[in-house]
């Protein structure tokens, strides 16, 4: 029989449904807290009782991605894998993984000090978003609309003690209705969308932002995007988030690898925590 | 199980659902304390200060 473990540094709406869910479906299941697990490179698999798969569900992403790693050097089978956390924690290197798998993404310009910021955003005009590559819940994204404004961000920057703070990462501003779109994508399926409207006094979409959510319908066109953007990240339980450009139809903007799902499960009918754990048996029964 | 505690920071009680699992954070209705739920063997509840939202926080 195969054994389920959540990792998880805090157990949220999200964790306590997948283990209560597991606990249901009759499916051996623990909640393990990613805290308290200490790995060494002579640590051996069987010294762990981590059961046949793990759910990787960490809110801290370093944290969650460093333990997956130390799994996977001990050979247990963790969602999402290693490689899948790198690229989604990271918008950068996702934006290249979208642009080479021919994905329509928004046009970014990626510049590695303050004046190639600068210079890139004069050279392309307002209005621009400026986004860290490495950041969730919308923190540190802000819109440029004018030249002062942006010269003054940069500097924020730039005393900031990240040195990811000067890695500049910046997006064009697409035109789109007061929403964006999240497709959560299990395994090779699209299980379900919502559309994130901003709150009255935000312009960011992000539910952890106070972002309404309504259901949105699955069309052929996010169907294929989000699947093709799935894969292209290395595939898992992900949350594919779109916006509706006027002009181009739908550009995927961001992957997320820890995808939270409250907010979805509020309107969908779909059962994304059953979903979630059947993915976790089938992967490994492989 | 204990379905109250005191908050460490301000006193106040703090009211635990009944279903409460390790792990799982409780904030303070009074002072807005957060706490993370360490243990409920035997229905004895034991909880720790929660960790301070980090800056790699989300999704």
């Amino acid at each position: 029989m195969v054994e389920v473990s959540i990792l998880c540094d805090k157990v949220r709406y999200e964790e306590k449904s997948l283990y209560e869910k597991a606990q249901s479906k009759g499916i051996k299941s623990k909640i393990v807290d990613a805290k308290t697990v200490i790995i060494d490179t002579h640590s051996k698999k069987k010294d762990f009782l981590l059961g046949d798969i793990m759910l990787q569900r960490s809110v801290s992403y370093y944290r969650g991605l460093y333990l997956t790693a130390c799994l996977e050097f001990l050979g247990f089978k963790v969602i999402n894998r290693y490689e899948v956390g790198q690229t989604c924690g990271n918008k950068l290197i996702t934006s290249i993984k979208l642009e080479q798998n021919k994905i329509p993404t928004p046009t970014t310009q990626f510049a590695f000090s303050a004046e190639s910021g600068l210079e890139s955003i004069r050279k392309t005009g307002f209005p621009l978003v400026l986004k860290p590559i490495v950041g969730s819940w919308g923190r540190g994204i802000y819109p440029l609309r004018d030249l002062e404004t942006a010269s003054m961000i940069i500097e924020m920057r730039e005393e900031d003690d990240n040195p990811l703070s000067r890695i500049y990462y910046i997006q064009e501003m697409v035109d789109r209705p007061p929403r964006d779109i999240r497709c959560i994508v299990i395994g090779d399926q699209a299980i379900t969308a919502i559309y994130r409207y901003s709150s009255p006094s935000e312009w960011r979409t992000n539910v952890a932002r106070g972002g309404m959510v309504e259901l949105a319908p699955i069309t052929k066109e996010m169907e294929d995007l989000a699947l093709k953007a799935a894969k292209a990240v290395g595939g898992g339980i992900l949350g594919v988030d779109m916006m509706e450009d006027k002009n181009r139809g739908l550009v995927v903007h961001e992957v997320n690898n820890t995808v939270e799902f409250r907010g979805a499960a509020s309107v969908s009918k779909a059962d994304i925590p059953g979903e979630i754990i059947d993915y976790a048996v089938t992967v490994a029964r492989h | 199980m204990k379905s109250k505690v005191e908050c460490q920071e301000c006193g106040a009680e703090i009211t635990v659902p009944e279903d409460v699992v390790v792990g799982e954070i409780i904030t303070c209705p009074d002072c807005g304390g957060e706490y993370e739920i360490t243990s409920t063997v035997e229905g004895n509840l034991e909880l720790k200060p929660a960790e301070r939202v980090g800056e790699d926080w989300g999704q």
